[in-house]
């Protein structure tokens, strides 16, 4: 009968809308990041995902390190050193030229000395999140904020943080 | 409005209880096995009373042990859990089941249709509802008890619970599941069944508010899921939706949540003002004013009901600019919803009016919904509400608009449709009886909790300062008032089904003018409209 | 204008009358002790006259035509049943009376919002089941400590005379100086709480993992309570707030006693103990925050609260009892206790181990400190 299956599609139609709006409820789990992001609202938000207690009673050296690998990128950290004690927010600023004369996209890694340092190593904010992309000799200077998580074990006095740009295959011009 | 074709079943009229009408099976079996909509619609009606009552319970455990200071009978994790199964049973298992009953009687004969789209579906919709209430009574029994979450289940509180917290998510996803498929159904049916000539904007009102009601089901009941099966997957499979150690947050959780919660109370209202816009025309011996305009402002309260859902947050800590956007959408929703209520008085108004029980319930709705509607407004400013959010004000204003407002209309509906039901009247003096004490009692309750609020007590306390003692005790004295009148109701709906005061007439309602009632016998038979009317 | 100024007499009229009966029952907003909560009071009001119009408006009408329009008076029933401009003008109106009533509410959301150029930053932590106060900014920076329900657990449970202050009153007060902006950042070790004093106009949910922040302003000297606002597990309703406020000469005497009890309580840390003084200061800190769940018999709830008397735990290793009171046991209600200090987790796991019962050996602070990560 013709009701019957008219019947059928909009039930069917119905359904796809209901399980539509199931993803959508998972949908909204990056959407709020993304728009939590985009309107600056986290600015007051320190994740404390470690113990807010500022480990006054000792500090810890940081190092910054970077490294361009094969990327026509001259890419330096503003500050060598930084003493930090751990759980208290720190930020240091990276700087990145393209020499190249078309634009390139990289991807940071990080990677730490000594590595399992790294577990402790917490960072809020860093370029390393996402693909950097810099439009022919383009300058930019990349925020990286972090806090050291007070567990640290105390045989650890200096944390290596080391940057390794790697060219994202299939985008930017040819050398 | 009038048909042509009468079917054959029609001229007949018996009342139906006879076991070789129904499909072949007699007694539990009937039911168990019924696709009829008259019979699934008994049987959600009945499942709400019980609900009712079981979360009626709850309540007075509530309110016993909150009738003086200090903790007399419940510790205050019992107590907790009292709180969370009243708000999930009367939510999903009393207040939206009864209109989900309604829809099943009425939208057929309504718009000349022999029965629901799909009619087994409609038996699975309900009777995956005594399972998820089974599951939510169980949790009581296990390791822990019931969770004591609030029925709002806010993350992380929840993952902290034991696994009655589990049995309850896998309940809301049953009960989900339920009102999805009741409302594909509903949709269905009201957009593919009606007779020829009964356009949409001929039908009655209660038929649209049931089509849009259905549409925001089937829009925001899959985000409820989404809600719970991320607390349950935080809970026992190592995700950090909730959890801002890896990357998550709380304040998601109410998002996700509110994005259902809200639409969800206009899910349990519209359809009571359906309810209500059958009958105060029916008593009014008027037409009801402004049918199109009903149509519009019901619509733009739906559409409206997306936008709104943080104004349940604004303690959260949301910027402005956030909490001023949700102000102004919220506020908006005052202007539909007072063209309803202008409506509603204005088809009142040069009317000729009679006060049988219906009639009451529904003045009774409308005074009262009104009054926690405003209420709404004043929740609705946002310094306003930083000083009443988690009081007793919410839930006095929540009671007047979901008890007052949808359980009102709710008595009037049934007192209304009762006669059309069983074919008998039912004890006219006793009803209004039954409505009086319960206006009383109710306002008893709930009135003084929005003193309770302004002083400063907050919700989900099961012990409370000295200077709250006088309203409390007020009331709890309402409370168990209110509960042992609903006992009348229940006398006064057996007896009816058992013969009340005599046959009901043809048209018991002089005023009411909707297909089941101008083209159908008094009782409804078994089975209406098998070949369809004609409308003119 | 004068209109706002009746407005404003007669809604002062109806505080007035409020505050006055505020003391036999309370049914209003408590006294205001800062602008802000003065100012939510006059928007309340206004916003409720407005409402009180309207509701007897409708409801006159809607009376008046059950009286009037009652077919036993023998009124036969028009049939008009439409009217767009009647329609419309109801749309209308309501719609400009909201925009109307926006404008000056929306001045006091802005200005509740506005937490800069604090002159004192308190850091408010929520626990379950207590609140922990930083002070971070400000005079009195440095200052740090716990603030726990005082009421006696027999005037919860009935076997003692209730208070004036039940349920509103703690061990250690927050004081703040009076005329001063305070700011306020609230955030959570577990779940989900708020932190509320009514006669502030303050409110402001307390997040596990996120700060947020508030400001007040408390304009006279006194002591205002509040309690926390949101459910927060079983305890929710027992974790108050009282903030104490001051003059500046007698802030700046209260913060050099605190100064000096945070140098005694390091002291304490240092030291070793007699059991006598840790079962006597022991039971006090078992008292206020072990005794909801545990119970004073040692005999908890089980299985959601276990017996401390007879437990394997309590009766065995030092070390693993230390971490489960600086850790707690996750995916239970035990919650981490690492926010007290070693001489009181040393006392009070002590009392347990010689109490009802156990007898186990006697913790000191040094080993609590060693536990520490």
């Amino acid at each position: 009968m013709d009701r019957a299956r008219e019947n059928r599609r909009l039930s069917r139609r119905l359904a796809v809308v209901a399980v539509g709006m199931f993803g959508f409820g998972f949908a909204l789990v990056p959407f709020y990041n993304q728009i939590c992001a985009a309107l600056g609202i986290n600015s007051l938000q320190q994740p404390d995902v470690v113990n807010t207690q500022v480990d006054r009673s000792r500090t810890v050296t940081i190092e910054f390190d970077s490294n361009a690998h094969d990327l026509p990128w001259r890419f330096k950290p503003l500050v060598r050193h930084l003493e930090v004690h751990p759980g208290e927010l720190a930020t240091v600023e990276y700087e990145v030229v393209n020499v190249r004369q078309a634009p390139v996209t990289g991807q940071a890694v990080p990677s730490y000395g000594p590595q399992y340092a790294g577990e402790y190593f917490k960072k809020i904010d860093c370029f390393c999140f996402t693909q950097q992309t810099l439009a022919a000799g383009e300058t930019r200077r990349m925020p990286v904020t972090f806090v050291v998580d007070p567990k640290l074990p105390g045989s650890i006095k200096s944390i290596a943080l080391s940057y390794t740009f790697f060219e994202v295959a299939g985008r930017g011009g040819s050398s | 409005m009038s048909a042509v074709v009468h079917d054959h079943d029609d001229a007949h009229g018996h009342a139906h209880g006879h076991g070789d009408h129904h499909g072949g099976y007699s007694g539990l079996m009937r039911w168990i096995t019924t696709t009829n909509h008259k019979d699934i619609g008994t049987m959600y009606l009945w499942f709400s009373f019980v609900m009712f009552s079981v979360g009626g319970l709850m309540a007075v455990v509530i309110r016993l042990e909150l009738f003086s200071p200090g903790l007399q009978i419940v510790n205050p994790d019992f107590f907790n859990q009292m709180t969370t199964m009243h708000g999930l049973i009367m939510v999903f298992g009393a207040i939206m089941p009864v209109f989900v009953g309604f829809a099943n009687w009425l939208i057929p004969m309504q718009i000349g249709a022999p029965d629901m789209a799909f009619a087994r579906l409609n038996n699975w919709s309900f009777w995956l509802l005594p399972f998820a209430a089974t599951l939510l009574i169980l949790s009581f029994f296990m390791p822990g008890g019931a969770p004591g979450v609030g029925w709002t289940m806010y993350a992380p509180l929840t993952v902290q619970q034991g696994i009655g917290m589990d049995l309850t998510i896998f309940a809301v996803h049953i009960l989900g599941m339920s009102s999805i498929l009741g409302s594909i159904n509903i949709i269905t049916t009201i957009l593919n069944m009606r007779a020829p000539g009964m356009t949409l904007m001929k039908m009655p009102l209660f038929c649209w508010t049931w089509l849009i009601t259905a549409y925001l089901l089937v829009a925001t009941m899959p985000v409820l899921a989404g809600a719970v099966t991320m607390t349950l997957t935080d809970r026992h499979f190592g995700t950090t939706f909730f959890n801002a150690a890896g990357g998550g947050d709380p304040v998601l959780y109410q998002h996700i949540f509110w994005f259902f919660g809200h639409p969800e109370v206009y899910i349990i209202a519209l359809p009571g003002f359906g309810v209500i816009s059958q009958v105060i025309p029916a008593f009014s011996r008027k037409p009801l004013f402004g049918y199109a305009s009903m149509v519009y402002a019901t619509s733009a309260i739906a559409i409206l009901s997306f936008i709104v859902w943080a104004h349940h947050m604004y303690t959260v800590g949301m910027p402005v600019t956030g909490q001023l956007f949700f102000m102004y959408a919220t506020t908006l929703i005052a202007v539909p919803t007072g063209v309803k209520v202008f409506n509603w008085v204005t088809t009142m108004w040069k009317g000729s009016l009679t006060f049988e029980a219906p009639m009451l319930f529904a003045l009774g709705f409308l005074f009262m919904f009104t009054l926690g509607g405003f209420t709404g407004l004043v929740l609705a400013l946002v310094p306003i509400d930083i000083q009443l959010h988690d009081t007793y004000y919410v839930v006095a204003h929540f009671h007047y608009v979901m008890v007052a407002g949808a359980l009102f209309a709710a008595f009037a509906g049934i007192y209304f449709w009762l006669p059309k039901w069983t074919g008998n009247m039912y004890n006219e003096t006793l009803a209004k009886v039954h409505f009086w004490l319960t206006l009383i009692f109710f306002n008893m309750i709930f009135f003084v909790q929005h003193f309770l609020g302004l002083a400063g007590m907050p919700r989900r306390i099961p012990d409370y300062p000295l200077m709250f003692e006088t309203w409390n005790k007020i009331s709890s004295l309402g409370a168990f008032g209110m509960g042992l009148t609903q006992l009348l109701f229940l006398y006064i709906v057996v007896n009816c089904i058992r013969g009340g005061v005599g046959k009901a007439p043809q048209l018991p309602w002089e005023g009411a003018d909707s297909l089941e009632w101008t083209h159908l016998p008094t009782p409804a038979p078994y089975h209406s409209f098998e070949t369809q009317p004609v409308i003119k | 204008m004068r209109g706002m100024k009746v407005l404003s007499a007669l809604a002062g009229l109806l505080g007035l009358g409020a505050s006055g009966t505020a003391h036999a029952i309370a049914w209003y907003f408590q006294t205001p002790a800062s602008k802000m909560a003065a100012d939510i009071d006059w928007l309340h009001q206004l916003v409720m006259w407005l409402i009180i119009v309207i509701f007897v408006g409708v409801f006159g009408a809607m009376f008046y035509a059950c009286w009037a329009h009652r077919k036993s008076r023998g009124h036969r029933a028009e049939q008009f049943h439409e009217n767009t401009a009647v329609e419309v003008l109801w749309t209308v109106i309501p719609a400009i009376i909201l925009v109307a009533m926006a404008l000056p509410v929306t001045k006091v959301v802005i200005a509740q919002k506005d937490t800069s150029a604090a002159d004192i930053t308190v850091k408010v932590t929520g626990y379950q089941w207590k609140w922990g106060y930083d002070y971070i900014k400000g005079e009195g920076e440095g200052i740090s400590f716990l603030s726990t329900l005082a009421t006696p657990r027999e005037q919860i449970e009935g076997s003692a005379p209730k208070g004036q202050n039940y349920l509103l009153e703690v061990d250690n007060e927050m004081v703040v100086p009076v005329g001063k902006k305070i700011r306020v950042i609230t955030t959570a070790a577990d779940v989900v709480h708020a932190w509320w004093i009514p006669a502030f106009g303050a409110k402001q949910d307390a997040i596990p993992g996120f700060l947020r922040d508030i400001w007040f302003r408390a304009e006279e000297t006194g002591t205002f309570r509040g309690q926390c606002t949101e459910l927060c597990g079983k305890e929710h309703g027992f974790m108050p707030i009282v903030v104490r406020v001051v003059s500046a000469d007698d802030y700046s005497k209260w913060v050099g006693e605190r100064k000096q009890k945070a140098v005694q309580a390091s002291a304490e840390d240092a030291k070793d103990y007699a059991l006598p003084e840790l079962m006597q200061r022991g039971e006090k800190i078992y008292a206020t925050n072990c005794v909801a769940c545990h119970q004073a018999t040692g005999k908890g709830a089980p299985p959601a609260f276990p017996p401390l008397a007879g437990s394997k735990v309590v009766n065995g290793p030092e070390e693993a009892q230390i971490d489960v009171l600086l850790n707690g046991r996750p995916n239970t209600a035990m919650q981490a206790f690492k926010q007290l200090s070693d001489a009181e987790i040393a006392a009070v796991i002590t009392f347990t181990r010689n109490s009802w019962g156990n007898k186990a050996s006697e913790v000191q602070p040094a080993e609590v400190k060693a536990r520490r990560k």
